[in-house]
């Protein structure tokens, strides 16, 4: 089965970054550019991980968290942020928000693979 | 003297003929030879720029040499030859442009040595076009410069805004 | 290891970095003094953020060290403990234009002056709250260091397998947060063998039973070669949601050499001691831990920093050689070409089949199958034109800081305002569009509006304002660049024309006409040369540029109350709506925007002009008449005035009627240009190639009427056939 991921970040050049590394890994991958695009795209789709960027427009990353938590079908999927913040506080609120973990920015390829697999098989 | 010949690396060149003189161009900038076709012509340039044709797609003037050379005006027909040259301006652009002759006549190689500087004499063209005089098959050839003569005058590039 | 073409991702990162120091500076130009603009200052931030996280991707190290200081010191701003002073503001413009500047250099791998940026770097340390400690962690630097420790570590362990004892007992929610106790089981598995017991101890009766807790904990015993570091990363999500107990027991090789782990200690002791602030330390390591746990990985890890720095390399080349002339695309745009392809398509196949069988009854379907695949060609070539169109406000943003500067400069006050931003044109427009306009605004600032003082005696707001503003009309695009200054001083106008030789001290003409004579060459009114916008660039230059483009300017100024200039530009330089004219059996091409009414001749109105030329009265207007057959010496046309047809057209606000024999088709054409293979001839704007495959010329009026003057004017000896080139 090939696992569908959401990656969202306004960075064009991150979320490319994002979309060859996991396209390259047998990932189907769907882009979006803010927070409140992925929402919606996430409603409209079953992902089986979300990875997404903190500070973004229109809807941050820790905000995109805890609206997908309520809505049932994303209560126990992975969602994983991307974060250049290498401060434990940063890490502590990513966690509150319900996030499942954290992927530090920048990030090599193989590394965000290993992050990956933490939480699908 | 013979020792030299090694070193002496022959070009072919593009023979053709206008009046009664005949005209020698490095074949390397010959793009095509074709007939010839209408013209739309320019206004307000000299008589010897016949105009401008399509190309396949780009827009290349038609220079009349004979009127480039104050020779007599022959009418265009179905026997009129075009050939379609590359011309390097002094700024390096390259240019396409068409050059009406009475018709081509032949290819020959010729050395770099047997290229000899052409006397000042009274030719219908200016010796700033012409690179020098070559004798092949017993023939006098006028090797032309064709950067040169298609650099001049109203050919000239006029640096300046224009671009792309 | 994986391998990615990071070819295009490094071209998307510098644009969108330029990007992200556009919007920083108009944020910041945007922010005003004491104020706490959330949104603004959240906007720069991220900007920064990008920066540094891109920067990080392509080993930009010093970007990345840079950007970072200003993303801790945005940081701060963001959490309320700087002041928004104008010393902040500046300091933080400094910190985007020397961002420009590496990101500029990385791009074109050039060096750039490393001094200022270093003052500049001191200058943001300075302005930080937070101690030293927080600008030394800079994560790339010190990753490398940690990198080195790490490697010489691994090396001397690579043969030491020890057993691991993991007690693991997760919170009862722990499947809330997307992490899957047996996904970490499997993550450990891969770093060696692995023995899991689990423990059911905390199972509640069936009855109270919550599926979507989880009730288990587990005992783990894992023998690897890996160290702590590594199983703890495999834990680092929940650290703070479980129970999480690792101790070791060596099996061969007892201890690790002494050497060595005195060098690792330091990172493995806060590790231990503190969990909370482990996590930049482990995180730091386990950039490098990943490769070098597999001991069959360990010759590996040197390999994996090789082909990236290789790709680097390539990617910088084909980079520089591609990058420049790129356009950024949005999706919606190649959507709809997609889409219209599509269609095309099918329209293609619907004219096969009509093709494969032709019955004379069938002519009805041809035809509808025709004008299908014209509006198809239409909309392809409508879409594919909209691909090179970008909105205006890449151009515009340039503006508030240039104003800003300037204004400083000047000591004047002014109030930029900015409309139709996303009024779209061509991006080669508005690329040779942006020297004029910078001459334009510098104008205004310099010379059009006063200084505060001069403001305030004539009774005028101390803030000067000056409007940018872009709109379409009629096809065009139109950009104006208004005042409320002094407007234009006519008599030194006057005075200076009369000076020059252009006119004498009693010839009588009207403003407008006076106003032309700002864009001669050789005009300057600035009694002393100012160092803005005097510098040798003229109004002529300006014009010039904008006729190039196939535009034209024109002002209009009332003296005391402002100036503006108005500009109009081709939507695109590519395509033009053409009106097809014959004049002899020649066919000329006249852009249709520029017509503005065809008419037969009545002779009655027809007047004689100083006996040269001939005037037209049509209304109330007094309109020369070109006969194009004379101009260009074409032979076998109509001679006589009423027999042909004058078309009206305007050039740069003159209006001239064009005589032709008569006019064919109204259609859009593709514009090809002279130059490249000719030159520029007055008069004609470029070519272009008709249904026949003949060449038409398309003619400029602007050109034509300059031209028809000098003609006019000059006397006979002016020899035809000569060109005047401006």
């Amino acid at each position: 089965m090939v696992h569908k991921i959401l990656i969202c970040d306004d960075s064009v050049s991150i979320r490319q970054m994002l979309a060859l590394t996991l396209i390259d890994a047998k990932y189907n991958v769907t882009e979006s550019k803010d927070g409140m695009q992925a929402l919606e795209l996430a409603k409209q789709n079953n992902f089986d991980l979300i990875i997404t960027d903190i500070n973004m427009p229109l809807l941050d990353g820790l905000s995109l968290v805890g609206k997908l938590r309520v809505l049932p079908e994303y209560r126990f999927k992975p969602i994983l942020l991307l974060t250049t913040e290498t401060d434990p506080e940063k890490k502590k609120q990513a966690k509150a928000a319900g996030a499942t973990g954290w992927i530090i920015k920048p990030f090599d390829p193989d590394k965000l693979l290993a992050a990956i697999r933490k939480v699908l098989r | 003297m013979n020792s030299d010949i090694n070193d002496d690396i022959a070009n072919k060149y593009l023979t053709f003929v206008l009046a009664t003189e005949e005209y020698a161009i490095d074949i390397l900038r010959v793009q095509e030879i074709k007939g010839w076709s209408k013209v739309t012509q320019i206004p307000n340039t000299p008589s010897y720029i016949c105009g401008v044709i399509n190309l396949r797609g780009t827009i290349v003037p038609i220079v009349d040499l004979r009127l480039r050379f104050n020779l007599d005006y022959q009418e265009y027909g179905s026997m009129t030859v075009v050939v379609v040259v590359n011309v390097i301006s002094p700024n390096s652009k390259e240019r396409i442009m068409g050059v009406v002759v009475d018709g081509v006549s032949d290819v020959y190689d010729v050395t770099e040595t047997e290229i000899k500087p052409p006397p000042d004499f009274g030719s219908v063209i200016s010796t700033e076009f012409v690179d020098g005089l070559a004798t092949v098959s017993d023939k006098m050839v006028i090797v032309l410069d064709i950067d040169k003569l298609l650099n001049s005058d109203e050919l000239a590039i006029i640096d300046g805004l224009s671009q792309g | 290891m994986t391998t990615i073409d990071l070819t295009q991702v490094r071209g998307l990162f510098f644009e969108e970095s330029f990007e992200n120091l556009d919007v920083m500076e108009s944020s910041l130009l945007d922010l005003e003094i004491e104020t706490f603009n959330e949104e603004l200052i959240n906007n720069i931030f991220r900007a920064a953020h990008s920066i540094k996280g891109g920067a990080g991707i392509f080993h930009l190290d010093d970007i990345v060290t840079f950007a970072h200081n200003a993303e801790t010191l945005l940081d701060e701003v963001r959490e309320g403990k700087h002041d928004i002073n104008q010393v902040l503001i500046d300091l933080l413009l400094r910190v985007g234009d020397i961002l420009r500047i590496m990101l500029t250099a990385s791009k074109d791998e050039v060096e750039y002056d490393t001094q200022e940026m270093q003052i500049c770097q001191e200058a943001l340390k300075k302005a930080l709250i937070e101690s030293v400690e927080n600008i030394e962690e800079i994560p790339t630097v010190e990753s490398e260091s940690v990198e080195e420790s790490v490697e010489n570590f691994v090396e001397d362990i690579e043969q030491t397998s020890k057993e691991w004892h993991i007690e693991f007992k997760p919170e009862l929610p722990i499947l809330k947060t997307g992490n899957d106790p047996i996904n970490l089981f499997r993550e450990l598995q891969e770093l060696g063998e692995l023995e899991i017991i689990a423990n059911t101890d905390a199972m509640p009766d069936f009855a109270d039973l919550e599926p979507q807790l989880c009730y288990l904990s587990w005992n783990l015993v894992l023998n690897t070669t890996a160290d702590r570091a590594d199983i703890e990363e495999v834990f680092e999500w929940i650290i703070d949601e479980c129970e999480l107990n690792i101790t070791e027991s060596v099996l061969e090789n007892s201890e690790p050499k002494v050497e060595s782990q005195e060098e690792s200690e330091p990172v493995l002791e806060i590790i231990e001691e503190t969990p909370e602030v482990e996590t930049s330390a482990t995180e730091e390591k386990t950039t490098v831990s990943e490769d070098t746990t597999y001991t069959e990985k360990v010759t590996i890890s040197e390999d994996t920093t090789e082909p990236v720095h290789e790709e680097d390399v390539v990617n910088k080349q084909l980079h520089t050689q591609s990058g420049t002339n790129s356009i950024r695309v949005g999706i919606d745009k190649i959507d709809n070409l997609i889409n219209i392809v599509g269609e095309l398509v099918i329209t293609q196949s619907m004219l096969d089949q009509i093709g494969e069988n032709f019955a004379h009854s069938d002519i009805i379907h041809l035809r509808d199958g025709l004008s299908q695949l014209e509006r198809n060609t239409r909309e392809l070539q409508e879409n594919v034109m909209r691909i090179r169109m970008l909105p205006i406000s890449v151009s515009f943003n340039r503006f508030p800081r240039l104003v800003h500067d300037l204004s400083t400069q000047l000591g004047k006050k002014v109030e930029l305002i900015l409309s139709g931003e996303h009024t779209e044109l061509d991006k080669t427009v508005l690329e040779k569009m942006s020297d004029p306009l910078v001459h334009l605004v510098r104008n205004s600032l310099d010379h059009g509006i006063e200084s505060p003082e001069q403001r305030k005696q004539v009774g005028k707001p101390e803030v000067g304002q000056l409007h940018l503003n872009a709109f379409h009309q009629s096809g065009n695009i139109v950009i104006q660049i208004s005042d409320d200054g002094a407007g234009f001083d006519v008599e030194r106008i006057r005075a200076k024309a009369v000076q020059k030789g252009w006119i004498t001290q009693e010839e009588k003409i009207t403003e407008e006409q006076l106003y032309e004579f700002i864009f001669q060459p050789g005009f300057s009114t600035s009694e002393e040369v100012s160092d803005l916008s005097g510098r040798g660039v003229g109004m002529d230059v300006v014009r010039r540029n904008i006729r190039a483009l196939g535009g034209s300017i024109e002002v209009k100024s009332e003296t005391g109350k402002g100036s503006k200039f108005s500009i109009r530009l081709p939507l695109t330089l590519a395509i033009l709506d053409g009106q097809l004219v014959r004049v002899g059996n020649d066919i000329f091409v006249l852009p249709l925007l520029s017509i503005m009414e065809s008419l037969r001749v009545q002779t009655k109105l027809v007047n004689s002009f100083t006996g040269t030329v001939e005037i037209y009265k049509l209304r109330d207007d007094y309109i020369p008449i070109l006969r194009l057959y004379k101009l260009f010496d074409i032979e076998n046309t109509t001679t006589k005035l009423e027999q042909g047809l004058l078309v009206i057209a305007e050039g740069d606000g003159q209006k001239i009627g064009l005589f032709v024999d008569e006019l064919l088709s109204q259609q859009q054409i593709v514009i090809k240009n002279l130059e490249n293979n000719y030159k520029k001839v007055q008069g004609v704007s470029g070519a272009t190639i008709l249904g026949d495959g003949n060449v038409a010329l398309i003619l400029d009026i602007t050109g034509l009427i300059q031209l028809f003057r000098n003609q006019t004017k000059s006397p006979p000896h002016l020899p035809l056939g000569t060109i005047r080139y401006e």
